[in-house]
């Protein structure tokens, strides 16, 4: 199977063609994916070097003369790096642009901690009015990137879009919106976010628990988790394929005048230092299925 | 000269204007370097007006030095921008002018600045965004200062812009001689290496100024680098 990375330039480049107003922002990684693109739209298709700093700004820039930028890189430099412009390049200067990474988490565990960015969601959480996608599937990921370019979002909404190399076996019909109840329980509320959701089933399997499947993570789905919970009760765990916790306190602000109990599981924050496959990280973190299991076993009571 | 509503405002009336602003003393150096440049800038050279702020056409001028915005706010002021009755408030809570300008508040601001070095690389994406639109015309302005330069984000600008012909962007540099680290080779220098066309010019001589802005500069960006006197001095 491709993975949703392999769906970036193939999207975007016939958004190029469908869309004036589209231009991608590339820093060398990802350019050679965008050879028949720039040929096309010469203008439209930008690689600015090894600069991630202009990345952003010039996609700030792109946004303030009217165009809908697609600036990509791996989540490392696309969020953590140029961090002040991605806040205020965008943010402060109130206009759009919609980010993808690659990546992100453990994706390439060869390539060491230099090359993983597990704190990208919780970096953008301290900023206001993002929308933040995390497909779990390459057919996600396309209608994904399809619904923040513009066929869903406004053209001046800051989108972030997740794509990993991690994937469940079959895609979704998701929205761009809404979490999907996947399964229905009455001991505890699952919410599994994007590439971690076969894991979850897998280690939910038999339980009596609600799963959610959330797609898009910001804004949250406050109304689903609270419909969720008004069946299976207030006890609340989150899986979230980057840092553990990041969405905590997002559940408990759609809890907040229900007693509740929330159990955030996730990457880890102490690096690891290891190299390895994928699956070797996955497990490192707990996020294999057999951990999961007991995790939340332990947890829904 | 300008006329607004109530009154036409020079070059002579700047320092009043800006005697409307307090609180801000320590920007004051930053503010009156860069008051020449402002003035030869909106009085002559950009094609910009309070009645085009959103004329896709209009001339792109972008304070990326927020420090000291008074002389900014004051030539706004009376470009007729934003009404001199605002002057006074410069800095309060009810009042749209900060000590570092801010786009969403500030009429005729097209960025927020005062964090220093976003300025050129969104100049930068701001030209390439009109000419993949066809919009040859408009000129794109950024204004730095010499130790603004210091930001390696600027160097990222500088690399880019170049080699990739950006020959309606301009960079106005105000050399104040305030970097703690003066650049090997000088300012220009900088600029020319990467294919840029650059000058060096008196920052308060307004026909110099002037001369430099409008010199064609054919398939390069182009540097005014504007010096004024030393900010210690």
């Amino acid at each position: 199977m491709d993975t949703m990375r392999d769906r970036l330039a193939p999207v975007v480049s016939r958004l190029l063609d469908e869309d004036p107003r589209v231009a991608v922002v590339l820093a060398e990684i990802g350019r050679d994916c965008f050879t028949e693109a720039s040929r096309r739209h010469p203008d439209r298709v930008l690689n600015v070097g090894i600069r991630e700093q202009l990345l952003i700004g010039a996609g700030a820039g792109l946004a303030l003369a009217g165009m809908r930028p697609v600036v990509h890189t791996f989540a490392s430099f696309l969020v953590e790096r140029p961090f002040e412009q991605v806040k205020l390049d965008l943010g402060h200067q109130d206009v759009g642009a919609v980010l993808v990474s690659a990546a992100a988490s453990h994706d390439w565990p060869a390539g060491g901690f230099t090359h993983m960015a597990p704190g990208d969601v919780a970096l953008l959480d301290t900023l206001d009015g993002w929308t933040v996608h995390v497909p779990g599937h390459p057919d996600e990921a396309e209608t994904l990137l399809r619904h923040a370019v513009g066929a869903g979002e406004a053209k001046d909404d800051k989108v972030y879009v997740r794509l990993s190399a991690q994937s469940n076996g079959r895609s979704l019909p998701v929205d761009g919106q809404r979490f999907l109840t996947v399964r229905e329980g009455r001991r505890g509320v699952v919410v599994a976010v994007g590439p971690v959701l076969d894991s979850v089933l897998a280690a939910t399997e038999g339980l009596d628990a609600t799963v959610l499947y959330a797609t898009t993570v910001r804004p949250f789905d406050s109304t689903a988790l609270r419909r969720a919970t008004g069946a299976a009760g207030t006890d609340v765990v989150l899986v979230e394929p980057y840092l553990a916790g990041t969405s905590t306190a997002t559940v408990n602000d759609a809890l907040a005048d229900v007693p509740h109990r929330v159990l955030g599981l996730g990457v880890g924050r102490r690096e690891l230092r290891r190299y390895g496959q994928l699956e070797e990280h996955v497990t490192a973190h707990g996020l294999d299925a057999a951990t999961l299991r007991e995790r939340i076993t332990g947890f829904l009571r | 000269m300008t006329t607004t509503a109530e009154r036409t405002y020079g070059c002579t009336d700047l320092p009043g204007l800006m005697g409307l602003m307090t609180g801000a003393e320590k920007h004051g150096p930053a503010a009156t370097s860069t008051l020449d440049v402002l003035w030869v800038l909106y009085d002559r050279v950009l094609r910009v007006g309070p009645e085009r702020t959103d004329d896709p056409e209009r001339d792109r001028f972008l304070l990326s030095k927020g420090h000291g915005p008074m002389a900014y706010y004051a030539v706004l002021a009376a470009k007729g921008f934003l009404p001199v009755g605002w002057l006074p408030g410069f800095g309060s809570y009810d009042s749209p002018l900060g000590h570092h300008p801010d786009r969403v508040l500030v009429p005729g601001a097209e960025i927020g600045s005062g964090s220093l070095g976003h300025g050129l690389p969104i100049a930068v994406g701001t030209a390439l965004g009109l000419r993949a639109q066809g919009r040859t015309d408009p000129a794109v302005w950024v204004l730095t200062g010499d130790a603004e330069l210091d930001e390696g984000s600027n160097h990222e600008a500088i690399a880019y812009a170049g080699p990739a012909g950006l020959d309606r962007l301009h960079t106005v540099v105000i050399d104040n001689s305030s970097a703690s680290h003066a650049r090997p080779g000088g300012i220009a220098a900088r600029f020319e290496v990467a294919g840029w066309s650059a000058e060096t010019v008196d920052g308060r001589d307004h026909e110099a100024l002037y001369t430099a802005f409008t010199t064609p500069h054919p398939g390069r960006p182009r540097v005014v680098v504007a010096r004024v006197e030393p900010k210690n001095a």
